[in-house]
């Protein structure tokens, strides 16, 4: 049986990918997906301790937080299929008017 | 064991012997077997469609390849085999190439969990008992409902991936149709677990052991019949057959998804489509009609009542497409949403109401 | 090689494709496949229920929106001269910000491994049933389940909402 820690260190590098991620690309949806990527980092960090301290809790809180994901990528994709109507680009950078 | 002299010495240098039992050769024979199984039995399902629809429509069917045309599907898959393999230069060769590979996947995966047969013995070639089922998992119906919900995938990218307005239209319409039907059939097969109470399809069948007043046997089709019912269709709805199969219809859009498809790219997704169909009516099978259970020899021959009854909900799958006229588009989509959906709500709290109120 | 290591590679090292990808249809099937390396993952840590969620609820339906999405929209690439030649991750500015991130990751790790000790191995338990799930699911927190119900209404009306085109008047 693989200790904790090593479940703890992948979740750790699977949320650092994801931040990296919503830093360092320039496309709408490739954000989003970096995002999805830490939110299962978090889930795998909740179910490695669930299990490690032997209740079911980590597995009802990732539950919720798969609910919450699903919703939160519904109205971001929709917010962004209406962004691109408007300036035709995925591109954050099309959206900084208000930058002085 | 009673291996040959060799052997053993062989495997104890390697370190096989503790895991080589009967069992486990049992077992990885009975993975073989259900392979070529659902090869063959959507070769035959060829046969039984073209020749039911024949008769259906009056006329003969195959009769020339082999006797009574039985050779048919091996005309077929030879002809398929021979065609020229064709690609769109502007399509996208890597997920062109993996579309049809992930239908045909996730429709043999399916079968996995699916069992077909009690505890058997092989006619006492191995000492305990091999569940005739490829892999016993106690969360099999959320397991087929997955690898279903995967299926939607080699159908998008198959029409993405060619690069054709026809092909796009029709593998967006389809992967549409077949998500919104998953959620009906989701909610049917919830109203079985809480009849069932368990979601291990092997404990369901054993529940439906047995019978009322002697002769009417115990099988959850009679205590659900609405969620069988709704079931079969979110079911045909699932493999895009009968009435739901606008989006790949010959007369409407070209083929649909499969439209730059030839050869044996098209035979994958034609043997997913048979091996959906095989499995879902396996999985109603069990869930809705007792499985192996059958009046006599269930224990050792419990697999040919399955396999008869199997037999029955195909035959009823090509008579419903012979049968009855296609849904347009958004009359499907309608159905789905605003006809099935909230009569599958419906019979899941109708049936907690009965589980509560009557306690089984 | 224990399945974990297996799985843990396929995880990684689909999730660095993920954002190294310049074709957003490739970044979502690569995350598709991450997340298949992680419901092997469930599986080990004895949760088949989340396991089976995570495919059906991440891999089946919120992948097949974002894919719906990307095919709808055509969406470009990041389309400027520039961005044609220099590949995404090497740009000064993200190839910094990510090699300060990669080097404090590193520095992180190997202080993590290298401390040893209280790495908390798992008690020996069993795999957890549905049915101990659902019995907490619908009495300690049922309040939490009614309120993500409503959560997912709020999100279907408002998604509609947005994506709706404007009618012309």
């Amino acid at each position: 049986m693989v200790p904790l820690s090593h479940y703890l260190l992948l979740s750790a590098m699977l949320f650092s990918i994801g931040t990296a991620g919503v830093f360092v690309r320039r496309n709408l949806i490739t954000i989003l997906l970096s995002i999805e990527i830490m939110l299962n980092a978090v889930n795998l960090t909740f179910v490695a301790f669930g299990r490690a301290l032997g209740s079911a809790d980590g597995q009802i809180i990732v539950f919720f937080v798969m609910t919450v994901a699903a919703a939160e990528a519904a109205v971001g994709l929709a917010i962004i299929i209406s962004l691109f109507r408007h300036r035709e680009s995925l591109n954050p950078e099309s959206w900084v008017s208000l930058k002085w | 064991m009673g291996w040959p002299a060799g052997v053993p010495n062989a495997a104890a240098a390697l370190g096989w012997h503790k895991k080589m039992t009967p069992l486990f050769i049992a077992q990885i024979g009975l993975t073989l077997f259900v392979f070529v199984m659902l090869l063959s039995s959507a070769a035959g399902m060829v046969y039984v469609e073209r020749k039911v629809a024949a008769f259906l429509q009056q006329r003969l069917g195959p009769y020339l390849v082999g006797p009574k045309g039985l050779l048919q599907p091996l005309a077929d898959v030879i002809k398929l085999m021979f065609k020229e393999e064709l690609r769109p230069r502007a399509a996208d060769a890597f997920l062109f190439a993996l579309a049809p590979v992930i239908s045909a996947t996730c429709a043999f995966a399916a079968f996995a969990v699916v069992p077909f047969g009690g505890d058997t013995t092989l006619l006492g070639l191995i000492p305990e008992g091999l569940r005739l089922q490829v892999a016993d998992v106690n969360v099999a119906i959320l397991v087929v409902f997955a690898i279903a919900s995967m299926s939607v995938y080699g159908i998008v990218l198959a029409g993405w991936s060619s690069n054709s307005k026809y092909s796009l239209l029709g593998g967006l319409r389809s992967s549409a149709q077949m998500i919104s039907y998953e959620l009906s059939y989701g909610l049917a097969l919830a109203s079985v677990l809480l009849v069932g109470n368990s979601l291990s399809l092997t404990d369901i069948v054993n529940r439906q052991a047995g019978a009322w007043l002697g002769f009417i046997p115990r099988w959850f089709v009679f205590v659900q019949p609405i969620g069988f019912l709704i079931y079969m269709t979110a079911g045909i709805a699932e493999t895009n057959r009968a009435p739901f199969d606008f989006p790949e219809a010959e007369q409407e859009l070209v083929a649909g998804y499969h439209t730059e498809y030839s050869s044996m790219s098209f035979a994958m997704f034609f043997l997913a489509e048979y091996v959906n169909m095989v499995t879902v009516s396996a999985v109603a099978t069990d869930l809705f009609l007792g499985g192996w259970q059958g009046p006599f020899l269930s224990e050792s021959f419990g697999w040919v009542w399955f396999l008869l009854k199997v037999a029955a909900i195909l035959f009823f799958y090509v008579w419903m497409r012979w049968t009855l006229p296609r849904y347009r588009y958004d009359q499907l989509m309608r159905f789905g949403w605003k006809i099935l959906l909230p009569l599958a709500v419906i019979n899941l709290l109708v049936t907690a109401a009965g589980v509560l109120y009557f306690g089984a | 090689m224990t399945p974990f290591y297996l799985f843990a590679a396929i995880a990684v090292g689909a999730s660095l494709l993920v954002i190294a990808q310049r074709n957003p249809v490739y970044s979502v099937l690569l995350l598709i496949a991450s997340f298949g390396a992680l419901s092997g993952l469930y599986v080990l840590l004895d949760a088949p229920f989340v396991a089976v969620i995570q495919i059906i609820v991440y891999a089946g339906a919120i992948m097949v929106l974002f894919l719906f999405v990307v095919m709808l929209l055509n969406a470009p690439h990041e389309d400027t001269e520039y961005d044609e030649r220099v590949h995404p991750l090497l740009r000064p500015g993200p190839m910094r910000f990510g090699a300060g991130l990669a080097a404090a990751l590193a520095v992180e790790l190997w202080w993590a491994l290298g401390r040893g000790g209280e790495s908390g191995s798992f008690a020996g338990g069993s795999v957890t049933s549905v049915a101990a799930i659902g019995r907490s699911l619908f009495t300690d927190y049922a309040f939490p389940f009614e309120v993500t119900s409503i959560l997912i209404l709020v999100a279907m009306v408002g998604a509609v909402l947005l994506a709706r085109r404007e009618e012309p008047r």
